[in-house]
């Protein structure tokens, strides 16, 4: 008969149909990514139009450095290298105290792509590893919220990732800093976790110890890791739905991940003896406990298992409380409680500023202020709780993962500006999430209420001629596209309990499932308007992350622009300084900065400086600030007992560039004053302020900063108006003993100067005043009282 | 005394059905208990030795008791996953599983050879 054989042959049209469309989409969702991909890229390209290939700010300088090195001598020399071009007399021990993803990255990418004769420079690829890496993290974001919540949120949550400012702000082409690979790993490993929670493949889970080594080896950010994942195992834990699976997912990581860390020189034996590791180890513990604790129970009787449980409560409670107490006593020994310092600051955000002024002084380590959420992740702000709703709609082992993540990144970020960069992944999931959500709801309700596509009757037929084999014909081809469309729509739904729908009860159960369709619908002009409004919300996001992404993060800060009306000014003082340091000085001269300046100077001037940015060593930091607060000849000797040639400061007073010495001046102070008690700050202020003009004290009229800064500026306006500090300096005319002035560039930005010789003779027979200085300055005695340590 | 007593018994009893119960399992899972226990005692072993000699050089003593607890924990996930009774492993051939041990058995024997110093 004609109406079974068309049925039988409409079934495998409409199954083939299916495949079709889900082929269709697969294809479309590998387009997409692919132009996420490029998205992400050419969105981080600004700074390379407007200004040149250059790289930025001043820690991608040492990073460029180190992979400078690696190219040119080779991984073994790599990771024995002492470096004693920085921290003179000290010397850096390189390849103990860096994190070598990054550079092990740009040199793996250089090394590549030279053996295939593509000859790019060593700073090209430093330049461009940070876009094609954060091109990587969008397409890792796409796999892991597709194991939250599907395909569909995935995509939008990629798209989002290639955009946010926050995550552009750190990875922009030229700034060649650890989390530009760090990111993409953070996301990486984040998604092996949860498909191995999804899973429980043992595969997944040795990936995942793999990607975790990864994140180890790039960035000191990776205790997030190792403290988010053991909290979301506990969470499982406490909520019950503990799971074989979890144990997969968990126990082979801890001791896979402790090995792998332990493996980097920088972290070594901090892996298994500081307490940013101890949660993952409790952790491990209670998770045996738990699993066991299932087993027995699995293999026991009730009333047994009721026993057995009185017992252990009795026995064991004693042997952990004898246990408990050895360990705090232990952890309570140590001062900080086996925490880091920079750990610390994170968990009571008054700590660094009490303790440690050089972290609490560093402007990425403030609080951020409001205003800054919404520069950084914009639209997300507001999508991020109906996410997190979503996450609860239904409540998965995955989506619960999203939430805690979500919730710890935004209290971190909370604590530091420049953890925001932790909370930009999060937020992207979470309003991919909603997002997606939310067009699900509105297109549904749509395509439900189109007015001529379906009744109730054709619907039922519909569904149930798909799921048996029996005639209804006339409706089916009319249906196929409304089924498949509920298909696509419904994918997420289980498919099963409609295959397995007996005729008669399958037409019930239809029925209320098309009652119930109808009764989630929404209206049908609100939800085409609500739908409209949220393509407009995206555009107004695309729109802001453009402008950030052009305008704000793209400033290499190296070089700087102003615009006025003859034009655009360029400012190209630091490179100028630093080259004319590389030409007219000698290799092993030693260069005095204060630490910021650090990185760039052994980069871009291949000389040795005395502090960095790395900022270990605080003694050495306080030596060359008490040198910069005291008088001159005090200063002299502290720079002279240091081998110390020129000295270094920057200058912002004559064109009006905020960020020079005399502003950063009060930490100079503070810090040295720390280890130095005879630096005292109010010595220094006037009325609780920092002052320069005619107002400020003696002490900071003869300190070095402000000689060594204002050095002759009367001579450029004759009025010696500083525009940064928006007054007259103090003291106008004098001259310098014991410097001398050998560059200034053309903005007065960067003025060296250089050491004078120690006199062949000193006039009189004055030396008590001489002894009395050098010895109320700091560590090392020099000029005529030079003691004999071997006496 | 009589609590005493009764407690005494209860432990008995609570021995006797675990050990029946125990007695149950497939062989193929007991000689994987086997190995677990075997790879816990080498680890008690090395940490009674350190105790008694000193931790340096103390690489070679993590890369030893990590291996040790490592490979007991691998053990124990092959063991959930070939278990005929775990309802969420029923489609995983238990040739994939070991399959997975073994691959990640080499990765954490590469690692303690690197580390062992």
């Amino acid at each position: 008969m004609a109406a079974p054989e068309t049925s039988t042959a409409a079934v495998p049209t409409l199954h083939t149909n299916n495949t079709v469309r889900n082929a269709f989409g697969g294809v479309l969702s590998f387009f997409i990514l692919l132009l996420i991909g490029v998205l992400a890229f050419s969105i981080r390209l600004f700074s390379v139009i407007k200004y040149e290939s250059v790289i930025h700010e001043f820690d991608p300088y040492f990073n460029y450095r180190v992979t400078q090195f690696l190219t040119k001598k080779g991984i073994y020399d790599f990771w024995n290298w002492f470096d004693d071009r920085t921290w003179y007399p000290l010397g850096r021990v390189i390849g103990g105290t860096v994190y070598p993803g990054l550079t092990l990255t740009a040199g793996t990418i250089w090394w590549l792509l030279n053996s295939l004769n593509i000859p790019l420079s060593v700073e090209t690829v430093c330049v461009f590893t940070a876009p094609i890496f954060s091109a990587f993290a969008s397409w890792a974001t796409y796999l892991l919220t597709k194991e939250v919540k599907g395909a569909g949120a995935g995509l939008t949550a990629a798209v989002l990732l290639a955009m946010v400012p926050s995550y552009i702000s750190r990875s922009v082409a030229g700034s060649y800093d650890n989390e530009a690979v760090a990111i993409f790993a953070l996301i990486f490993t984040f998604y092996l976790y949860i498909k191995t929670l999804n899973t429980g493949s043992l595969f997944y889970a040795t990936l995942n110890s793999i990607a975790y080594f990864y994140m180890v080896c790039s960035w000191g950010g990776y205790t997030f890791i190792i403290n988010l994942i053991p909290m979301h195992v506990l969470l499982c834990i406490v909520t019950g739905r503990y799971s074989s699976r979890l144990y997969i997912a968990y126990a082979p990581l801890v001791v896979l991940g402790t090995l792998l860390a332990a493996l980097v020189p920088v972290v070594g034996f901090n892996a298994v003896m500081t307490s940013e590791h101890f949660a993952s180890f409790l952790v491990f513990i209670i998770i045996h406990v738990v699993a066991f604790v299932y087993y027995i129970k699995g293999i026991l009787s009730p009333k047994m298992f009721k026993v057995a449980v009185t017992l252990v409560v009795s026995v064991g409670l004693a042997v952990c409380c004898a246990v408990i107490a050895v360990l705090i006593a232990l952890v309570a020994s140590s001062p900080t409680k086996g925490w880091s310092g920079r750990s610390l600051s994170l968990l009571d955000p008054t700590y660094a500023s009490k303790y440690i002024p050089i972290i609490a002084s560093v402007s990425e380590h403030q609080p951020p202020t409001w205003p800054s959420y919404f520069m950084d992740i914009n639209v997300l702000a507001f999508l991020v709780p109906a996410g997190i709703i979503a996450c609860f709609l239904p409540l998965t082992d995955a989506s619960s993962f999203v939430v805690l993540y979500i919730a710890t990144s935004v209290y971190f970020s909370g604590v530091m500006v420049r953890l925001m960069l932790v909370l930009a992944p999060a937020a992207c999931i979470t309003s991919g999430i909603a997002l997606s959500e939310a067009f699900d709801a509105l297109t549904g309700s749509i395509k439900f209420q189109l007015p001529g596509v379906s009744t109730d009757a054709e619907v039922d037929a519909g569904e149930t001629s798909s799921d048996t084999t029996e005639a209804q014909n006339d409706e089916v081809k009319a249906e196929k596209p409304e089924e498949t469309s509920k298909d696509r729509r419904s994918k997420k739904s289980k498919k099963k309990e409609r295959e397995h729908v007996e005729r008669p009860s399958a037409k019930a159960k239809v029925k209320t499932k098309a009652e119930k369709k109808r009764l989630l619908a929404l209206p049908l002009e609100a939800s085409a308007v609500s739908l409209l409004l949220l393509i407009v919300l995206g555009a107004f996001y695309v729109v802001h992350c453009v402008w950030a992404a052009a305008e704000a993060y793209s400033a290499p800060s190296i070089v700087l622009t102003s615009r006025s009306r003859d034009g655009l000014h360029v400012f190209d003082d630091f490179r100028e300084a630093y080259s004319w340091l590389r030409h007219n000085t000698d290799v092993d001269d030693k260069v005095a900065s204060w630490w910021d300046y650090g990185y760039q100077t052994t980069a871009m001037a291949n000389r040795t400086v005395i502090v960095d940015n790395n900022t270990w060593n605080n003694t050495h930091i306080a030596t060359v600030g008490t040198a910069m607060s005291s008088p001159e000849k005090a200063a002299w000797e502290i720079f002279h007992s240091l081998d110390v040639k020129y000295v270094l400061v920057v200058f912002g007073g004559l064109v009006g560039y905020p960020s020079d010495d005399i502003n950063k001046f009060l930490w100079m102070v503070r810090i040295g004053g720390g280890v130095f008690p005879h630096i005292k700050e109010p010595d220094y202020l006037r009325d609780g302020q920092y002052r320069i003009d005619s107002q400020a004290t003696p002490t900071m009229l003869n300190c070095l900063m402000y000689k060594l800064s204002y050095y002759r500026f009367v001579e450029t306006d004759g009025k010696a108006y500083d525009k940064v500090r928006r007054t007259e300096i103090g003291k106008k005319y004098f001259k310098l003993t014991h410097f001398e002035e050998v560059f200034t560039t053309h903005h007065w930005m960067v003025r060296i100067y250089k050491l004078k010789a120690p006199k062949n003779r000193i006039r009189g027979k004055t030396k008590k005043s001489k002894s009395k200085t050098s010895s109320s300055s700091s560590s090392k005695t020099s000029g005529t009282k030079k003691k004999n340590p071997w006496h | 005394m009589a609590r005493e007593k009764s407690s005494k018994d209860n432990a008995q009893a609570l021995f006797h059905s675990l050990r029946s119960a125990y007695a149950a399992t497939p062989v193929n899972l007991k000689i994987i208990d086997l190995y677990v226990g075997f790879a816990v005692f080498t680890a008690l072993i090395q940490v009674v030795y350190m105790a008694t000699v000193g931790s340096f050089p103390f690489n070679s003593f993590l890369s030893g008791v990590l291996s040790c607890v490592g490979t007991a924990v691998l053990a124990v996930c092959l063991r959930i996953q070939v278990n005929k009774e775990n309802k969420e492993f029923k489609d995983l051939p238990p040739e994939r599983a070991f399959a997975d041990f073994v691959l990640c058995n080499l990765v954490l024997h590469l690692v303690i050879m690197n580390f062992l110093g």
